[in-house]
């Protein structure tokens, strides 16, 4: 009783009115947040007098998740728009905060949901930083393997979805089916299709097996062929064609100044990738192109996409070849850093502790250590900051997710756009609500 | 009362009842091939083969619950329905089935039928107006945007018909294109670019895709039919699939020889006992049918492939490209025809 008594619940109940009528001050509008039916003295109020204002989302089809995007309209043209995100809010971040490391490894496979396996590596990659732990490279080969086939299945889904915003539905169940097959693969190589949570700090869960091995390497020999079909109907095709060029244009200083990365930030000509610039686990290691467009809208995206899906396949292909030689351990070890194994576990004392204590404690990065890490996720640059007080959870995760910077520049795309524009422009952003909203 | 009247009432009752089971085949035909295209089954599990999941599907809406927005004009909100289904199946009196089977035969029936598609657009604004709600009022604006700018085009596709067979009768239309050369006497032979003008219009007029802006799935979260349910939803449905329908059935009729057979009159020269017998009849309906199914299939195969215009390209291509050509072809076919008669 005396809880309820404290709290003033009258303050709470309004935020969501406050909230919406913060947003319409955004928009300027002569529209208030509870439309006007009568103008004081009872008389209607003209219709023409008053703008439209749109509410698309959260629940809209088009919004690819729960983006909420608040429109002022002119007849078919965006005169301004406000973006509204958070519906997805978790507070992952805090929860980070009160899970040991390796406990928190499987909420990233809830952040972008479309490619789980690159979350789980950015994130062990960040603590392996912090505490300064060596992975053997059987690990960093199989990890980069599966992160690029995270990025054919992100960008598959973009694809599809995409298309199906614009009217054409069939391709994203065509994509989807291509997508069925890396399920597959998620499911013999992690044991779960969508959040996988195979990476384990040190390295990762299983080793491949030869089951896995193939699937893989059916994949990289089907999916190409099946890309090429799905290239024929779209690449010259009049009306795809024109609903993307020129729209949503954002110029070299635009993505940059708004913060945009991954391939909206190539699509503009600039030429940043992690993998390259700053190469983590192999990247350095093998052969493959940044693909990079100068026009800087929503058809150029397209293609930046389109072919870094072709150099994702390049770069499995160059694993494959490397797994077949490179043998030994997928995890150090240590027993200080990582999970003893199996085997150790179920037979031998020592390692049955280990295991415990690895629970319980897991890794203790030194007091006062501090990392960021970056990884080139599917959508743009992931990256974790992480603070340790040298107990095993960390004392602050920060996560810089590229989708909540990308959706950064929806606004200025929006403005002055038609209605239809809307959803190439959400399509071409290709955010994920789960990693924009944290 | 005489026997021409009874004659008359049995082909509309044949004609009402077929456009309505029809709409329901074609359904289940959409699902099918759409399911195909896209390497997946499709429908499968309500009777053999799934053939029962269009009734299934009636079935559901009619028990499902009719909502009307509190907001909404409700006279207004339930005469759009009835106005699309009605104007759908009206259309259908004009087309020739078989020499002497049609309900309608009047001497002017292409207007009546140019009349009726124009008509139909009131069902989709009225319904956006109605619903008073914001993607149902777009969905509506974008229809009559549309409309205005594809009727102009499609009247001149029909007009270079009529200038052809100088009539404004189907019966005579279809009559005219079985001139001795066979198949090479139809329309489409004679006047290909009206030919292919009237199949994008009419692509646009039944608001399929590519043209399916009003009703936009993804954008206006469909557009006018946003606020329907149960069985005035299924109102529209069904008249979306009677109008393609009888949209195909115009097609055929304008420029694919109607229910003329191929080698028709090559046919009836080899056995003159055909003329006017029941089998001619038969095989007349057979022919009409199966040549509307095709272009029912084109219909099908369009919307699964392509992605939807955008606002502008479509009032690009109405006006800036269509409307001319279609301008060219009236005045190159309307020479032609001092040239040739």
């Amino acid at each position: 009783m005396s809880i309820i008594n404290d709290t003033d619940f009258k303050e709470t109940l309004k935020f969501w009115p406050r909230h919406n009528e913060a947003i319409y001050r955004r928009l300027e509008s002569k529209h208030s947040w509870i439309e006007k039916t009568s103008s004081g003295d009872g008389s209607p109020v003209d219709a023409l007098e008053q703008e439209m204002v749109l509410n698309i989302g959260p629940q809209h089809p088009a919004t690819h998740g729960v983006l909420r995007c608040v429109v002022k309209l002119d007849g078919e043209t965006i005169k301004k728009c406000v973006v509204d995100i958070g519906y997805l809010h978790r507070g992952i971040e805090k929860i980070a905060e009160n899970k040991s490391y390796q406990e928190f490894m499987p909420y990233t496979d809830r952040m972008d949901y479309l490619s789980p396996y690159s979350n789980n590596v950015a994130w062990c990659l960040a603590v392996e930083k912090l505490a300064g732990i060596e992975i053997p490279d059987r690990a960093q080969w199989i990890r980069m393997m599966m992160s690029e086939v995270a990025r054919i299945s992100s960008h598959l889904l973009w694809m599809g979805v995409g298309l199906m915003d614009a009217g054409a539905v069939s391709v994203f169940l065509w994509t989807f089916q291509a997508r069925e097959d890396i399920y597959a693969i998620f499911d013999e190589v992690a044991g779960a299709r969508l959040t996988v949570s195979h990476s384990r700090i040190g390295g990762v869960a299983t080793d491949i097996n030869d089951v896995g091995f193939n699937l893989i390497k059916d994949f990289a020999e089907k999916f190409p062929a099946s890309l090429a079909g799905w290239e024929k109907l779209l690449n010259r095709n009049r009306i795809w064609i024109d609903r993307n060029i020129g729209i949503g244009y954002m110029s070299a200083e635009d993505v940059v100044a708004a913060g945009m990365t991954g391939p909206n930030l190539r699509g503009s000509g600039i030429a940043h990738d992690i993998r390259r610039f700053e190469p983590y686990l192999k990247y350095d290691e093998v052969d493959f192109n940044i693909p990079i467009r100068t026009e800087g809208d929503a058809l150029a995206r397209y293609f930046v996409r389109l072919d870094e899906m072709k150099e994702s396949i390049k770069i499995i292909r160059q694993c494959l070849e490397k797994l077949e030689t490179i043998q030994g351990p997928v995890r150090v070890e240590d027993a200080k850093r990582a999970y003893p194994s199996k085997n150790d576990v179920y037979y031998s004392m020592e390692g049955l502790i280990h295991d415990f204590m690895y629970t319980d404690t897991g890794v203790s990065p030194p007091k006062g250590a501090a990392a960021y890490h970056a990884i080139e996720a599917p959508k743009g640059e992931l990256g974790f900051y992480l603070q340790s007080d040298g107990t095993g959870t960390p004392w602050r995760a920060k996560m810089n997710s590229p989708s909540f910077s990308n959706l950064q520049a929806l606004e200025t795309m929006m403005e002055g756009a038609q209605m239809g524009d809307m959803v190439i422009m959400i399509g071409t952003i290709d955010p994920v609500l789960g990693e924009a909203d944290k | 009362m005489n026997l021409a009247w009874y004659w008359t009432a049995l082909i509309a009752f044949g004609i009402v009842n077929f456009l309505l089971i029809s709409a329901s085949v074609l359904v289940y035909a959409e699902r099918k091939v759409s399911g195909y295209m896209q390497n997946r089954p499709g429908p499968n599990r309500v009777g053999p083969f799934g053939f029962l999941q269009p009734f299934a599907d009636v079935l559901k809406l009619v028990f499902k619950e009719n909502i009307v927005p509190t907001a909404a004009n409700s006279f207004v909100h339930s005469l759009a329905p009835m106005l699309m289904v009605v104007i759908a199946m009206a259309s259908g009196a004009l087309i020739p089935f078989a020499r002497g089977v049609v309900i309608a035969d009047m001497a002017v029936s292409v207007l009546v039928l140019l009349a009726l598609t124009s008509i139909s657009v009131y069902g989709v604004t009225l319904a956006g107006w109605s619903s008073n709600n914001k993607y149902s009022l777009l969905g509506g604006l974008r229809s009559s945007a549309q409309m205005i700018s594809y009727e102009l085009s499609m009247g001149l596709a029909v007009l270079s018909v009529v200038l052809i067979s100088s009539s404004l009768n189907m019966v005579t239309i279809v009559e005219d294109q079985g001139g001795g050369y066979g198949i090479f006497a139809w329309n489409v032979f004679r006047n290909p670019i009206g030919c292919i003008l009237f199949i994008v219009t009419a692509f646009a007029e039944t608001n399929r895709a590519p043209f399916d802006l009003p009703e936009a799935e993804q954008e206006l979260v469909g557009g006018y039919h946003t606020e329907y349910s149960g069985m005035k939803f299924g109102m529209f449905f069904l008249a979306e699939y009677v109008n393609f329908f009888i949209a195909s059935f115009v097609i055929v009729t304008l420029f694919f020889g109607g229910y003329l057979l191929p080698f028709e009159s090559v046919l009836l020269a080899q056995f003159p006992g055909l003329e006017d017998s029941i089998l001619l009849m038969i095989m007349q309906i057979g022919t009409v049918v199966l040549k509307a199914s095709f272009f029912a299939y084109l219909f099908i195969w369009v919307r699964w492939t392509l992605p939807r215009f955008k606002y502008q390209q479509l009032m690009t291509l109405g006006w800036k490209y269509l409307l001319p050509i279609s301008l060219v072809n009236a005045l190159l076919v309307a020479i032609g025809v001092i040239i040739f008669s």
